[in-house]
């Protein structure tokens, strides 16, 4: 029989004591004792994979850093979560991001950048990654350019929440981008337009057409018409006020 | 262009899809021998035949250097430009090749014939610069079940005309060496009359306890040789004490580390000793399933192993109830496609399951977490090479070579500036001096400047270190790493920048993509050592080298991003003139 109770795990963090749940991570203890640690890739409704490194801590006794969103907290461990040598990861880590990949739609980066002093032109003649805005549908745009490769789109479209699989990745290392097979548009694939990959999106570089249309400065009614089917717009003229 | 005959491929895929995804390396791997890539239909009946969506597909091809999403030349000439065939002209080849065949690198020439690549290091060190020409393929497995395999011809640009022993093999005592001739593989026929596999027929036809052998093992001192040197009887201990339906011990014949060659000369020379490893191995933690994974590039080796495992069989050393036991094991060879990361344990299970080779956040580890999520040991080529070793000599005899805390022998590549690059197999505790002067003949074309210890993810060593012992104890005390083996030799007249922009391009070429600091931390690094290279540093460089460094090493997910500043960042402190301040 397992035990109902859960087993307390006892950490110092920051210096302040924290009793967590067996299996609770870094990061949920860090959180329940109010200690701010940065996240980008991670979202609560996917599977947590560590790729962004921004949630690296210092545990005592460990050799490298530990990345707080997957890192389990163990008994005893004494955890630092804002040490010079955390500093410099996090910091170093925007500021690579700041010169790969357009950051303007991505507040909440922006915001570590400014808390972290990160210097956006910190290097300098660095190859961006840039593309061509893909614009194959009518519900959504995908502004690769601005993809941080969080992953969360492609976890989203496959076991974490969809089972659509439309989406995957194309190269590898700095050249990684999220695909679809032979770069299809995106009408062609699997994609059933159910819009969550849009909805976990960090740095706007999935977005509703409608949105991107009015940020470009169309009229809502010029938005609409590129933007819904031959049917539906009938369907709305007949019942416009005036138009009989 | 017109459409493929898919039939052979459907007949192929037909045999295959009972595995599942597991199967798609293999299948990806027959669809580019049988039309030359893989076109948006060939990939189409892949996913079809082993239920992998396509997107996946896609993304496994995109992923590994050897599959081609576009038409390529019926021959690929692949000519290494990492460090050590950069010290010996490999650019002019590249470049001389390019012009015989009117293409552009990476390009197709107009009559698709030829494509001529820059490719990763080659295991080709010791006969630099190294080039291999893709070939049509070799089937493997047994022969109503055979799959195809890569083929291709490595060869270095200076080998000796008509076949001679390319692989200049030396050292004293060579125990797991000695029948390493650099021409032919030792036969199963030989590799017994030379006293092997012994210890299969007194462990496993004895059917003597497993927990006994793994004391052995632990009592040996014996450690991991890829550069982690992980104690191996605690990993066989930690899978032998695992809960699992099945396990499995996965042969990590991945080598690509730069300035890496021993475990191809091993494989291609003996590969009935690392098979015997492996199966004493997989007796030791009850697996009855051996992988093989070796890189695509390794085609003599993969040949090799092939031609061991069919004798084995037919030996009854495989199979059904082997040695008179009634002990059941197989081994099979899984090919790679290009790619360094699936050198790494997690990236390598992957690879086998038919995905992208992304390492895996550990822990879990793999003796309880490893292929398909079962117990599994992962062991280095050279490790399982020194078991049969032994286990039929005994702990005592193995121990009275090399020193207390590294016992035995332990193989080095030397190559670089060197006058006789090649292998030497020597007892662990000898000094770099020892190697270098009295074995390989001493350094060429100039004095000593620096060593590259440990390839690409090693450090730089100088003249100073010569008297150091080559140890894991006499190492980590100098702050040198033993790593895999490698003594890269680099006299006065090279440029330390353009090493170190090799070094850095190397890792850009092979990160993964999945962690932040690796996917754009080795991305800046090159860049950087691109423009000291060129003599162009800017202010604030070795600012910028030492934090993108440090993150790197501190931060990222797996040991290759973990040590793709390790060298970088020991240049910079032997050579910080280097780069602007």
């Amino acid at each position: 029989m397992e035990d109902s109770q859960p087993r307390m795990i006892h950490l110092v963090i920051d210096g302040q004591p924290v009793d967590v749940n067996e299996g609770a991570t870094l990061l949920d203890a860090a959180r329940q004792a109010g200690k701010e640690v940065p996240t980008i890739c991670y979202h609560d409704h996917c599977t947590a994979n560590g790729l962004c490194r921004m949630c690296v801590v210092e545990v005592e006794g460990a050799r490298l850093l530990s990345p707080a969103c997957v890192a389990q907290a163990a008994e005893g461990m004494t955890v630092h979560t804002r040490t010079a040598r955390v500093e410099r990861s996090r910091r170093t880590i925007l500021e690579m991001l700041a010169s790969s990949v357009d950051l303007s739609d991505a507040p909440e980066i922006q915001g570590l950048m400014a808390l972290y002093s990160a210097d956006a032109q910190r290097f300098p003649d660095a190859s961006r990654r840039s593309h061509p805005v893909i614009d194959d549908n009518p519900m959504y745009i995908r502004d690769y350019s601005k993809c941080v490769l969080c992953w969360r789109c492609v976890q989203v479209c496959a076991e974490d929440a969809q089972y659509t699989f439309a989406l995957n990745f194309s190269k590898r290392g700095y050249e990684t981008s999220i695909a679809t097979f032979y770069d299809k548009g995106m009408m062609e694939t699997s994609c059933v337009f159910c819009g969550q990959c849009v909805g976990v999106c960090p740095t706007g570089a999935l977005k509703p057409k409608r949105q991107w249309l009015l940020e470009t400065g169309m009229g809502a009614e010029d938005v609409l018409s590129q933007t819904r089917s031959k049917a539906r717009r009938k369907r709305r003229s007949e019942h416009t006020p005036g138009n009989d | 262009m017109p459409e493929e005959d898919l039939k052979p491929l459907l007949s192929t895929l037909a045999r295959l899809a009972p595995e599942g995804r597991a199967a798609l390396l293999p299948a990806l791997h027959a669809a580019q021998a049988m039309y030359g890539y893989i076109s948006e239909r060939v990939a189409q009946a892949v996913a079809q035949a082993l239920g992998v969506p396509l997107a996946d597909v896609y993304g496994v091809i995109e992923f590994y250097s050897m599959f081609y999403d576009r038409p390529v030349g019926r021959s690929i000439l692949r000519i290494c430009t990492d460090a050590a065939c950069q010290l010996r002209g490999s650019e002019k080849a590249l470049d001389e090749a390019c012009q015989r065949y009117g293409v552009v690198e990476g390009q197709m020439s107009a009559d698709g014939e030829w494509t001529v690549e820059r490719a990763p290091c080659l295991g080709l060190c010791n006969r630099a610069p190294a080039v291999n020409l893709g070939l049509p393929p070799q089937y493997i497995g047994e022969p109503e079940q055979h799959v195809f395999a890569p083929r291709s011809y490595a060869y270095g640009l200076r080998d000796p005309e008509g076949g001679a022993a390319a692989d200049h093999i030396a050292g004293n005592p060579r125990l797991i060496t000695v029948l390493c001739n650099g021409v032919k593989a030792a036969s199963l026929e030989t590799y017994i009359s030379a006293g092997g596999m012994r210890a299969v027929h007194k462990w496993i036809g004895e059917r003597r306890s497993p927990a006994e052998l793994i004391s052995e093992i632990k009592a040996s001192g014996l450690v991991g040789m890829g550069g982690a040197a992980f104690p191996t009887g605690i990993k066989w201990e930690g899978a032998a004490n695992a809960v699992g339906e099945t396990k499995f011990l996965v042969i990590n014949a991945d080598e690509s580390e730069p300035g890496t060659f021993k475990d191809r000369v091993l494989l291609e020379g003996d590969p009935c000793r690392v098979l015997e490893g492996a199966m004493l191995g997989a007796y030791a933690i009850g697996a009855h399933k051996i992988y093989c994974y070796m890189r695509g590039e390794y085609s003599l080796a993969i040949g090799r192993v092939n031609d061991a495992i069919g004798q084995l069989r037919e030996a009854g050393y495989l199979g059904k109830n082997i040695v008179g036991s009634d002990y059941s094991l197989d081994v099979e060879i899984r090919a790679g496609a290009g790619a360094y990361i699936c050198g790494e344990e997690t990236a390598l299970f992957e690879s086998i399951e038919g995905k992208r080779g992304f390492p895996r956040i550990k822990p879990p580890f793999p003796t309880t977490h490893g292929l398909f999520g079962q117990p599994t040991v992962i062991n280095n080529v050279e490790t399982l090479a020194k078991v049969p070793l032994i286990l039929s000599d005994g702990v005592a005899a193995f121990r009275s070579l090399g020193t207390e805390k590294s016992p035995g022998t332990k193989l080095f590549c030397l190559s670089g500036d060197v006058i006789q690059p090649g292998l030497y197999e020597v007892p662990f505790g000898v000094t770099l001096r020892h190697l270098l002067f009295d074995l390989a003949g001493g350094v060429e074309g100039g004095e000593l400047q620096a060593v590259l210890l440990g390839g690409a993810a090693g450090a730089f060593a100088t003249a100073q270190h010569l008297d150091v012992r080559l140890s894991f104890e006499d190492l980590r005390a100098a702050g040198l790493p033993l790593g895999s083996g490698v003594v890269m030799v680099f006299n006065q007249q090279r440029s330390m920048g353009s090493v170190m922009a090799s070094l850095a391009r190397f890792f850009a070429h092979e990160s993964c993509g999945k962690c932040y600091p690796c996917q754009m931390g080795t991305q800046r690094q090159y860049e950087i050592l691109q423009r000291v290279a060129a003599g162009r540093s800017q202010p604030g460089d070795a600012e910028r080298l030492q934090d993108v460094g440090w993150t790197m090493t501190d931060s990222s997910l797996c040991g290759l991003g973990q040590t793709a500043a390790s060298a970088v960042l020991s240049a910079l402190r032997l050579w910080p003139e280097l780069v602007a301040q």
